[in-house]
């Protein structure tokens, strides 16, 4: 078939292949594949945790300090303990929905291990006690929802999942739901509003957390994809070789999809805290240098919603709460490296039109703010920019992101990081994210937003004769180069 | 209103069986709807609203907010083209380009012989694979304009219908419970304390309360 490449995924020696052992196995996704192949043998873990107590089990997970993976790098232990007592059903919803541009993790995982992530789930279900399970998997993934259904009618069959599982007391169904296209739906409450059938828009929170009010408005725990899929090895393992890879606050290893300009792009497990962008960046194994002949000019460490980071930040570790004290954050592991061909106004607007597109206009500052980035960035670059569009741009995004927006820090230039998070007039965090490539850019880049401001005041003031005033234009592509 | 076939009734039936409340069917059944079809008709939407007992209104509502449905018919391939940063750092944008020179329509548009819908798409979850196109969401990875050409030609010619199906059909393994299997689907208000979980918390109680050595001075800690 045309242009089809098997990702790469290589762990570094001395590493452990926490989820990703199963990724070069050919029917690593059926369950003989499941019970016979990778770094622990499948369904070995539920069979170990049916005989420990449900908080037994919660402790465990509590223990290893399994974080997030999905965004917020929230411990799922913690989050689990946050349902209220004895207020039944509970439910879990897995988010598959991944479209956080620049991540590419999560569909490895349903594609590959389908059964590893089913695992997950049925440890989730058993310590929390849920009534039912959903799977909710991104609608653009057809291949992931294929192999997701086929490994749970196989685990169905097997008396895996379903009423009384592997003879015991315990039962559970896990159903699996496909969404219908929207970014908006990653976020935990309108994931929640999407499985119920409505429209994808986040819910006000406080007062209601989805642990406290969810589903159906009860007891609701939302994981990823990547954080249920670490749960079989920790148990087949123990808290202690979970916590010997990573550091104290972040254990255990994480899944990076390294793009955009290095040598070897691909999906990479690596340990958390202790990897470095530059191992990531130049590593033989990962990404094996930036693109031969460049050099960086600048990366996202953790999805479109993150600022930029710059070469003066490459020997950061991945730890998520230095990256956050830094300016930034590590996101859902999506790591994006531009070298000093890339034109940052046209990479921020990029990024931006994203957000303005995938706004779901509940909050008024969000859906009229990523508008106006959007239509404003695109006249900067189409070079019909006014003089005052810089400032306006940051008077947009102060609308949505009040007060100063995290940032790196810049060096040369004096000037300190501001850290993570930052402020919102939202309900949800996808406004504020839309600021990030404007103020990264600007705070960096400002000399670029004004040559092509510059040129547009030239052709409003010239004597020339007006054909020989340079044409701009969006579609001039060609003559811009390559991004 | 009946728009589903006899069989995509009966399967409309067995997915609300999947849920505990019968709206959490609405997309779902959008999408069979959109399977059988190649677009969600106004028909289906209403047979839909009367199937999980909402106004078609609402299923409107729920559906035109989603990317994926499309509410008029569309080429048999929808060709999207992912443009955003990792692809567009990689020749995303100008893949749009040529993809629009080719096919001779914008994004949106679609060939005057039916076959193909131009799509400009967001991040598709094939970063490290750039640039990226999908085909009724099939993928493609690190495609040059002449692999984009021969794709489309292969497509024209059909030699492809068997790796990527008519618009509308995603995946193609639909999950099957087994009547004797299903552990317990129920409205939220039926479900009560699970078999598992009481059954710890009362053997935690007993041993409490022996530890204790006051046996009723325990249990009300609910």
């Amino acid at each position: 078939m045309i242009g089809t490449v098997t990702p790469a995924s290589k762990v570094a020696e001395g590493v452990p292949a926490v989820v990703s052992s199963r990724f070069g196995v050919p029917d690593g996704h059926t369950l003989a594949g499941y019970t016979s192949s990778g770094s622990y043998k499948g369904y070995e873990a539920l069979r170990q945790v049916l005989e420990m107590s449900p908080a037994q089990v919660s402790s465990v997970v509590k223990d290893a300090t399994v974080l997030g993976r999905g965004g917020a790098g929230f411990p799922a232990g913690v989050k689990w303990g946050f349902c209220p007592p004895g207020v039944w059903p509970r439910y879990i919803v897995v988010n598959g929905d991944e479209s956080e541009p620049g991540t590419y993790k999560d569909r490895l995982l349903m594609e590959r291990d389908p059964h590893q992530l089913i695992e997950g789930c049925l440890i989730a279900a058993y310590a929390i006690g849920a009534a039912q399970v959903f799977l909710y998997v991104r609608g653009e993934m057809p291949h992931a929802q294929e192999r997701i259904a086929a490994a749970l009618n196989e685990a169905y069959a097997a008396g895996l999942i379903g009423k009384n599982i592997l003879g015991t007391d315990f039962s559970v169904d896990i159903v699996l739901h496909w969404g219908a296209g929207a970014y908006i739906v990653g976020e935990e409450t309108a994931l929640i509003e999407s499985l119920e059938g409505n429209r994808g828009m986040p819910r006000l929170k406080p007062p209601f957390f989805p642990a406290a009010k969810g589903l159906y408005m009860a007891p609701t725990i939302v994981n990823n994809v990547e954080t249920l899929a670490n749960l079989p090895w920790l148990f087949n393992h123990s808290v202690e070789q979970y916590r010997s890879v990573g550091t104290e606050a972040s254990p255990g290893t994480r899944l990076i999809a390294l793009s955009g300009h290095v040598n070897n792009p691909g999906i990479f497990e690596v340990p958390q805290g202790t990897t470095t962008f530059r191992d990531l960046f130049e590593s033989e194994i990962y990404g094996n240098g930036i693109r031969t002949g460049h050099e960086l000019k600048m990366f996202i460490p953790g999805g479109a919603s993150a600022p930029w980071f710059f070469p003066e930040q490459i020997d950061l570790p991945l730890e998520g709460r230095l990256i956050g004290g830094q300016g930034s954050m590590l996101g859902s592991g999506a790591v994006v490296v531009m070298d000093e061909t890339t034109d940052a106004v046209r990479a921020a607007l990029r990024l931006v039109r994203f957000f303005a597109r995938e706004s779901c206009g509940k909050c008024t500052p969000c859906r009229e703010g990523t508008t106006w980035e959007e239509k404003i960035l695109q006249r900067i670059l189409d070079g019909h920019g006014r003089p005052s569009d810089i400032d306006l741009l940051l008077d947009v995004a102060d609308n949505i992101s009040p007060g100063p927006y995290p940032v790196a820090a810049d060096p040369s230039n004096d000037l300190e990081a501001i850290p993570f998070p930052p402020r919102q007039t939202t309900i949800c965090p996808l406004g504020p994210s839309s600021v990030a490539p404007i103020t990264s850019a600007i705070r960096r880049f400002r000399h670029e937003f004004e040559a092509k401001i510059v040129q547009r005041d030239l052709i409003s003031v010239s004597s020339e004769p007006f054909a020989e005033v340079p044409a701009q234009s969006s579609l001039s592509h060609e003559a811009a180069g390559h991004v | 209103m009946t728009r589903f076939s006899p069989a995509n009734l009966r399967l409309a039936q067995e997915i609300i069986g999947l849920y505990p409340v019968a709206k959490s069917a609405t997309i779902p059944l959008c999408h069979l709807a959109q399977e059988q079809d190649g677009y969600l008709a106004d028909d289906s939407m209403a047979q839909i609203a009367e199937l999980v007992g909402c106004s078609s209104a609402e299923v409107l509502g729920t559906a035109s907010f989603y990317e994926m449905f499309k509410m008029h018919s569309v080429g048999k391939f929808c060709l999207g083209v992912c443009t955003n940063i990792s692809c567009q750092l990689l020749g995303g944008e100008e893949l749009l380009d040529h993809a629009e020179q080719t096919l001779g329509i914008r994004p949106g548009g679609t060939t005057a012989d039916g076959l193909f819908t131009l799509e400009d798409v967001e991040c598709i979850a094939a970063c490290t694979e750039a640039p990226a196109v999908q085909v009724n969401y099939r993928y493609f990875h690190r495609l040059t304009p002449q692999d984009l050409d021969q794709l489309i030609e292969e497509l024209r010619s059909g030699a492809l219908d068997d790796v990527v199906p008519a618009h509308g059909t995603l995946g193609k393994v639909r999950q099957d419970l087994g009547e004797d299997r299903i552990a317990n689907i129920t409205p939220p208000e039926d479900q009560t304390e699970p078999v598992w979980v009481r059954r710890h918390r009362e053997l935690a109680e007993a041993a409490a309360a022996a530890d204790a050595g006051t046996p009723s001075a325990v249990g009300n800690d609910s």
